[in-house]
């Protein structure tokens, strides 16, 4: 842990024999890696000189792409669509502000000595939704209201995935409790909850929540459309996020709940203090990957309707001013995507490897 | 002596008449009363007598799946009893919370496996009880942990994990996590089973120090040195049963029922 630790010693290898040892080591792994080495340099060149070298990346009008590569005019040019959607120009600064606070609080995650980092973190987590719940939609303290019709792009693909993200964890850890509960009644509506949400695919729910639910809701009860998506992602993620946390739960040895029975530790701080932590750290992995798919899967709000980066860049690709630029807003979409769910990745090695406490069950 | 004898009596009696056990019970701190236990059909614990009194030292013995490690769990509920009565510290164990909480409380109780909580540090093993039951304040806490984390030898371990420790500083961990919550009675289910030959004297020289101390203590144990220094009473279990129960030096010299000393044969002889 804290203790300095010396590294094995590097043992020396000239390029030559490190070719030798991994690349040509037998007939059939050279004639891999002249196959291999043949593919990546016929098609990392022209990719390279497709992205980069032939690009376009100056000018104003579609006219100026005259080059054989990309034409990034197309995304600079629509930047602010597929950014904001069509939240108003003169009230993009309030999700500006929220873009610096997400940077500011989850940044920090990812430098080990930034000091009260975890502060930062814990704010990321309660303070910022509650922040964007007031800033974005306006309505309060003087800001005026920008209807969720008017929310997109990048913007909103951030928001279904945020909320989506935070209010699943706690919701599938009290899912994946109540499943393993002793009272019947509690355990019952946990495993009907999880297996039918389980059973459904989202585009069903996303449906279901934009389409059918308002023809059984009342008249005059009516609430919007992004809400009733958000709603409806979160609990099919929670289902998901339930069974992921129980297999953690499961893998907890029997001696660490009596270890906190035999200390007069109740059911909420056996839970809280010796069950879930350790049930969470187990599940990282896990937990990251049932994000991570559904940072992906809020494209899917695409069919009722709502346009989050996908969407925005789908309408604007065919729009008759740009000619063939399908290309590179995939290619831009695709981009923002790795940004996003590799950073996530990132940070939950970095969190196992911070848990780590050597401990082997 | 005459007062073991009559217990000897009782128990090898197995439905021996309670009342007489009355007049040295009301001092008892532990008194269980024709207890049974189940697991489904099968019978694991046979109606049980045991009374114990303050500051006592019991050790506990029989071949395995005699049920002796069954039968400390039922003292601070870690298994349910079906029938008879346990009373701990003037405390009923029955269905309601309230008492067993209050019970676990005062026993702690060390396990074969060590069941250290791997995701703290030594020294907030020991301080997580007494800072979220009792409610000592953390700087107090913390420091009563450092004393007892002393008496077992190991301060110089507080800050590390449990997972960077021997077996034997994991059970003396153990140990004083338990004393961390100052109980009136220490349960010990087999402390040194599961550890390496070299770390049995280490765990053992700290319980030893702890009798010494007047803890009220119950023991299973296959270690049958410890049996002769410290306790009081040697408690021999066989099929769920309490098969004899005497003082250590009759018991190992001149055991009276044949299972006993064909059991002490077998363990004494290798």
């Amino acid at each position: 842990m804290a203790e300095p630790m010396l590294k094995p010693p590097k043992v020396a290898i000239s390029p030559l024999d490190w070719m030798r040892q991994n690349l040509f080591s037998s007939w059939y792994n050279s004639l891999l890696t002249i196959v291999v080495g043949y593919m990546v340099v016929t098609s990392v060149g022209p990719l390279f000189t497709w992205l980069f070298f032939e690009a376009t990346f100056l000018g104003d009008e579609p006219s100026d792409c005259v080059g054989t590569g990309a034409c990034w005019l197309f995304i600079s040019q629509r930047l602010n669509f597929f950014i904001y959607g069509f939240y108003p120009d003169e009230f993009q600064w309030r999700v500006d502000v929220m873009f610096l606070l997400l940077a500011v609080c989850f940044v920090p995650q990812f430098i080990e000595r930034f000091p009260g980092r975890k502060w930062f973190g814990l704010f990321g987590l309660t303070g910022l939704p509650v922040v964007g719940y007031f800033l974005i939609p306006g309505g309060n303290f003087g800001l005026e209201i920008v209807e969720s019709s008017k929310w997109g792009g990048l913007m909103l693909t951030l928001i279904l995935a945020y909320i989506g993200i935070i209010a699943s964890l706690p919701i599938g850890i009290l899912l994946a409790l109540g499943r393993r509960s002793e009272m019947p009644i509690i355990r019952g509506i946990c495993v009907v909850f999880i297996e039918v949400w389980r059973a459904v695919p989202l585009i069903t729910v996303l449906f279901m929540a934009s389409v059918m639910l308002p023809l059984f809701l009342p008249d005059g009860m009516n609430f919007e459309k992004l809400m009733r998506a958000l709603i409806g992602i979160t609990l099919w993620q929670s289902a998901y996020m339930a069974e992921v946390i129980r297999g953690g739960l499961q893998a907890i040895p029997r001696g660490q709940y009596e270890a906190a029975d035999a200390l007069g530790l109740g059911y909420w701080k056996k839970t809280g203090l010796i069950i879930l932590p350790q049930a969470l750290k187990m599940v990282i992995p896990g937990i990251v990957n049932t994000f991570i798919s559904l940072f992906k899967d809020t494209t899917l709000v695409l069919i009722i309707g709502l346009f989050d980066i996908l969407g925005t860049v789908q309408s604007t690709v065919t729009d008759p001013a740009w000619q063939n630029v399908a290309i590179e807003g995939y290619v831009f979409v695709a981009f923002c995507f790795w940004v996003f769910c590799f950073g996530i990745s990132r940070y939950s090695q970095n969190l196992e490897r911070k848990l780590d406490t050597g401990h082997k069950t | 002596m005459g007062n073991t004898m009559t217990d000897q009596t009782q128990a090898t009696g197995s439905t021996g008449p309670v009342p007489s056990q009355k007049d040295d019970s009301s001092s008892a701190i532990i008194r269980v009363e024709s207890m049974n236990k189940w697991y489904g059909d099968f019978h694991v614990l046979k109606d049980l007598n045991l009374s114990v009194r303050q500051g006592e030292r019991i050790v506990i013995c029989g071949p395995s799946g005699s049920g002796k490690s069954t039968f400390i769990r039922c003292i601070n509920r870690l298994e349910e009893h079906q029938q008879g009565k346990i009373i701990v510290d003037n405390i009923e164990l029955t269905d309601d919370i309230r008492h067993i909480d209050t019970v676990r409380r005062e026993v702690g109780m060390v396990f074969q496996h060590f069941n250290l909580f791997p995701h703290l540090t030594v020294l907030e093993n020991c301080c997580l009880s007494p800072i979220w039951v009792r409610k000592t304040p953390r700087k107090e806490a913390e420091e009563a942990a450092m004393e007892y984390l002393e008496r077992v030898k190991i301060p110089d371990q507080a800050n590390k994990f449990p997972g960077q420790l021997s077996g034997g500083q994991q059970q003396r961990v153990a140990i004083a996590r338990a004393l961390c919550m100052k109980p009136k009675i220490m349960l010990f289910d087999e402390p040194t089973s599961a550890l390496d030959p070299e770390m049995i004297k280490e765990v053992l020289d700290v319980m030893i120090e702890l009798a010494g101390s007047g803890m009220t203590m119950l023991c299973v144990t296959h270690e049958m040195g410890f049996a002769k220094t410290v306790a009081d009473r040697v408690i021999f279990m066989d099929g769920g049963e309490i098969v004899e129960e005497a003082p250590p030096h009759e018991f190992f010299t001149n055991p009276q029922e044949p299972r006993t000393q064909k059991f002490l044969e077998q363990i004494l002889d290798h």
